[in-house]
């Protein structure tokens, strides 16, 4: 795997590390006045995960998966 | 009830009706399409594009929970609860669907696997894995779909009370002598109109018929959801005043502090990775019509995801907030409330009860469809031989053990346990732990048949003794849960992940692996991504 590649994978494993937001555990703040910090910071969460698989796409993806499922297929049938 | 009690206009089931006749013009044009092949009945000829895996795996994945249920838990917990269950899953799903969806979608189509089971077996070379995980799979699915049909029943019966005050009386309080829910649709028959909708459909067309059924869905609950939360804040005079009331009637509500454990937190992340065991998602990735068809899925998941909870979570605080209180204490009721209290509409009722109806309906497809293709393939196929039977009599043997689990689990529904809700998470903690089992069979060369057997045995022995404790003794004992049934401060998938999969390890290493010819078959060699 190339650099980009590891980069994009080391993204989604700091996503699961720093998902675990313990410092945020009993601040009430509001962001945008409505919404607490501690739901912000997860939504912020979901929108890096986003991010953090579209890297691995770009940069990680197993190009030669297709190839292997068509090759040497066991049965002949529709399915 | 008095004589002169006048009749609600039953507006919002006209439009639900409305969304039945939908799903059943759906059923119409997917019969039409339908290639009359097993193959097409049960995976879709694996012709199913990007957009449709998208839709199709997400309106799965999404049940009754992740509406009704995610707005109880807000309501119960506070906003913790969508790190808990949300952010959470959307870094997981989409991590399983990387790891384990594109490899098993790669395998199934090599190999011509229609099942899950069928990879097991082939993978381990034993037929009795395959017999020893069926039971496991259909009774861990059953209480799943038990959600589905009574969360409806409750949905409907929340937003039908008064319409029918003629009809049915409701349900009787020995206590009181009063009767709730009067001239509400009763649960019984909701779950009878739901089934045989659900029914109608997938006997038309299958799994693609789920498939386009599940993308309509989806859309139908993503957009009543958003125009929910835009209605429900306005009415609570917005999104800042509606926060405030919570900031000053309930602000514990707005942290995790006294709610949420850190341990519970953590332990909460194996949850998600139920996704690498459900069957009906196994058979979702073998539809689709390549690997990059995953993509789409894989980017767009956690945002779905977002879209769906944080209006949930945001009701469910809010209605702390504003006092709205869940009819008879049960917060999975409280989104039908707050809508009712909120929004007076009688159409956009409507609109949210089919949104709900739609979240459910769309994982019932799948899982009726599932269960159907693994009777068939694994036990019936199995047993007789591949040619015993046509594949018009293996279409129609799959529709006879949907048809059978359909009366079993609406007859089950008529019998709700107390704590149904709390079966979602107990499911979700089964599939979790078997889920080193699905990992090892795609990328460990060194797993053995032996060490597969030894993590399924202990994850139902381990399951089944929590399950027992945190659950069936209580309800038995007449205690009412209060949050999470937690062990030493971990959720209990904590210790049937573990113990499956040190069960699989440690075994595997004492005994002989699968001969090297079996286990080529389904490793994808290293080093083959670009970058």
């Amino acid at each position: 795997m190339r650099t980009g590649g590891k980069l994009a994978w080391g993204f989604i494993l700091l996503l699961g590390i720093v998902h675990w937001d313990f410092w945020l555990w009993s601040d009430r703040t509001l962001v945008f006045g409505f919404m607490p910090v501690g739901l912000f910071y997860q939504v912020c969460i979901s929108i890096a995960a986003a991010i953090g698989w579209a890297l691995v796409i770009k940069f990680a993806w197993p190009k030669d998966v297709e190839r292997w499922a068509d090759e040497g297929r066991d049965g002949g049938g529709e399915a | 009830m008095g004589l002169l009690t006048l009749a609600k206009e039953p507006t919002p089931l006209y439009v639900v009706g409305a969304y039945f006749a939908l799903l059943i013009g759906l059923g119409f044009i997917t019969r039409a399409l339908y290639r009359g092949t097993s193959g097409d009945y049960f995976v879709a000829s694996r012709s199913i594009g990007p957009f449709l895996l998208l839709m199709s795996v997400f309106g799965t994945t999404m049940t009754a929970f992740a509406l009704v249920g995610s707005t109880g838990k807000a309501y119960q917990s506070g906003i913790g609860v969508y790190g808990l269950m949300a952010s959470s899953s959307g870094i997981v799903h989409s991590l399983v669907f990387f790891l384990i969806g594109i490899k098993l979608w790669a395998i199934g189509k090599r190999h011509d696997f229609l099942t899950q089971i069928q990879f097991f077996r082939a993978r381990f070379d034993s037929v009795g894995i395959g017999y020893l995980l069926f039971p496991i799979l259909v009774l861990l699915v059953i209480p799943y779909l038990l959600i589905g049909i009574l969360g409806a029943g409750a949905v409907v019966r929340g937003v039908s009370v008064g319409m029918f005050p003629d009809t049915f009386a409701g349900t009787l309080n020995p206590a009181t002598s009063q009767y709730a829910f009067a001239g509400a649709v009763p649960p019984w028959l909701t779950g009878l109109v739901i089934c045989a909708i659900v029914l109608f459909y997938i006997f038309s067309g299958g799994l693609r018929a789920a498939a386009w059924a599940n993308a309509f869905q989806t859309m139908v609950f993503m957009v009543t959801g958003v125009i929910a939360f835009w209605l429900i804040s306005g009415k609570l005079g917005g999104l800042s005043a509606a926060t405030q009331r919570v900031v000053a009637n309930a602000p514990e509500y707005l942290a995790r502090e006294g709610k949420i454990t850190q341990l519970q937190f953590l332990s909460y992340g194996l949850v998600p990775l139920s996704v690498g065991m459900f069957p009906h998602l196994f058979q979702h990735w073998l539809t689709a019509k390549n690997a990059k068809a995953f993509r789409l899925t894989a980017i767009c998941h956690p945002l779905f995801i977002m879209i769906v909870w944080v209006p949930c979570i945001l009701i469910g605080v809010w209605a702390v907030g504003d006092g709205i209180t869940a009819p008879g204490g049960n917060a999975n009721a409280i989104l039908s409330k707050v809508v009712q209290v909120t929004v007076a509409d009688p159409f956009i009722t409507g609109l949210l009860t089919a949104g709900i109806l739609a979240a459910i309906m769309s994982s019932l497809d799948s899982q009726f469809v599932c269960l159907g293709t693994i009777f068939t393939q694994d036990i019936v196929i199995q047993m007789t031989g591949e040619e015993r039977f046509s594949d018009a009599q293996k279409v129609l043997l799959g529709r006879a053990f949907i048809l059978f689990i359909v009366v079993v689990t609406y007859l089950l529904s008529l019998f709700p346990p107390p704590s149904i809700f709390d079966l979602a998470v107990w499911c979700f903690s089964g599939f979790a732990s078997l889920f080193p089992l699905v990992f090892a069979a795609v990328y460990w060369r060194g797993v053995t048949k032996a060490g597969a057997v030894a993590s399924i045995l202990t994850m139902a022995a381990t399951w089944s003794y929590f399950f027992y404790e945190g659950l069936v003794k209580p309800t038995f004992e007449g205690v009412e849960a209060k949050g999470d049934y937690l062990v030493a401060g971990l959720m209990p998938v904590t210790f049937i992940f573990a113990a499956s999969a040190v069960s699989l390890i440690l075994v595997s290493l004492v005994t002989a692996p699968p001969p090297a010819a079996t286990v080529d078959k389904f490793m994808i060699a290293r080093g083959q991504t670009h970058g």
